[in-house]
């Protein structure tokens, strides 16, 4: 008997061990994995302003981001293609309107040619801007088809984001004229679904918490 | 209103306007200075009848505030030429493109600023250029085939003036 719990024992212990060893091993490379997911998500070589890392907040608060980015008021000037989209259901832009090199459209459509400094009255009237424009063409910016996770990392590649550092970025999303436009919509337009605040806020906390991608 | 002190130059002249600074440009156009040859269309830049160079850009109009063009150069199909003969209005004749014409002096005011920038168009940079011009008769074909013909005479004009 007491022969017999020895033998148990010793075998015991060895099978106890191995799956020790093997649950070890199963965290370390989840560990691995998700550091070099992070990694590849975050600033490569510049560390952003983290407060307190958490990649799950992070990404939460990206989704509300993109939301954002997606929306029409958004998303119709970060074309897929060289065309501006219009409206809710973000059409290619009427009149056969181009990009550009500049992204201030060509000849005799350029976007300043209909677009004012400001919103004009009525339904269908052209919304307007100082800087109305898209994207130039060598940094074309594109927001339509990309996934959350494509969208992140454009945003945090200073070669895909207009050479942008993460300060500028968040400099942009709270102060330029042409971002706020998208929650001063032209008549029969709809804002973003965030308000403006909630959408720096939730830009500041993807940054702060990590940068991560969903 | 906008002070008696600010001037608008349309076509090299000097004009008062002594209007509210909201005023589409178009309505000052046609209604105060009497320059009936800008046309309005939709009112909503969705046409391009009311085309007109702002500073050399072919804005529209009826969606321009007059504010806008104080201190900049206004110049209308009325003044696009001093007798008329710019190589467009020549090709234009040539080509005989008008239909009913009401389009007309958009359409040629946009492909001025195509033939400025891009002296030699191919037929996509015309498309590129004249989409929002709009021709309820349908002169897509002729318009374009006149601004081959003002490209033609452009050249010549330069390389017999050189
Ligand atoms: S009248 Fe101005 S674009 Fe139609
Ligand atoms: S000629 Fe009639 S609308 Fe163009």
């Amino acid at each position: 008997m007491h022969h017999k719990r020895i033998l148990q024992t010793n075998f015991y212990y060895p099978k106890k061990g191995v799956s020790v060893i093997l649950s070890i091993a199963a965290l370390l490379s989840m560990v691995v994995v998700f550091s070099f997911r992070s990694e590849s998500s975050s600033i490569i070589g510049k560390k952003p302003p983290f407060t307190q890392k958490d990649s799950i907040a992070s990404k939460k608060a990206f989704l509300k981001v993109y939301a954002v980015l997606m929306s029409p008021r958004c998303m119709n000037c970060h074309p897929a293609g060289d065309i501006p989209l219009q409206g809710e259901n973000s059409h290619l832009h009427l009149q056969g309107v181009k990009r550009g090199p500049d992204g201030k459209g060509i000849y005799a459509l350029k976007c300043a040619n209909c677009h004012q400094s400001h919103n004009l009255p009525g339904l269908h009237m052209p919304p307007g801007n100082p800087k109305w424009s898209l994207p130039p063409a060598n940094m074309p910016m594109v927001f339509q088809g990309r996934s959350a996770h494509q969208l992140a990392g454009q945003l945090l590649d200073k070669k895909r984001n207009g050479r942008k550092s993460i300060k500028a970025l968040i400099d942009h999303i709270t102060k330029d004229t042409l971002v706020l436009a998208g929650w001063y919509p032209a008549q029969g337009l709809a804002k973003p679904p965030l308000s403006h605040r909630e959408f720096v806020r939730a830009f500041n906390e993807w940054i702060s918490k990590g940068a991560v991608s969903p | 209103m906008i002070s008696n002190s600010q001037d608008l130059t349309i076509n090299k002249k000097k004009y008062k306007a002594d209007v509210s600074p909201d005023m589409p440009l178009l309505w000052f156009l046609r209604d105060i200075v009497g320059l009936t040859g800008t046309k309005f269309g939709c009112g909503m830049a969705q046409c391009g009848a009311c085309t007109i160079h702002l500073d050399g850009e072919a804005v529209r109009s009826c969606v321009t505030p007059v504010s806008r063009a104080i201190g900049k150069k206004i110049v209308t199909i009325e003044g696009l030429s001093e007798n008329g003969d710019h190589p467009l209005q020549q090709a234009w004749a040539e080509v005989n493109v008008p239909q009913c014409g009401y389009c007309q002096s958009g359409q040629i005011m946009s492909a001025a600023v195509l033939l400025q920038e891009k002296p030699n168009p191919t037929d996509s940079d015309i498309d590129d250029a004249l989409s929002g011009n709009i021709c309820r008769c349908g002169t897509y074909l002729r318009v374009r085939q006149a601004i081959h013909t003002a490209a033609n005479i452009q050249k010549s004009s330069v390389s017999n003036a050189s």
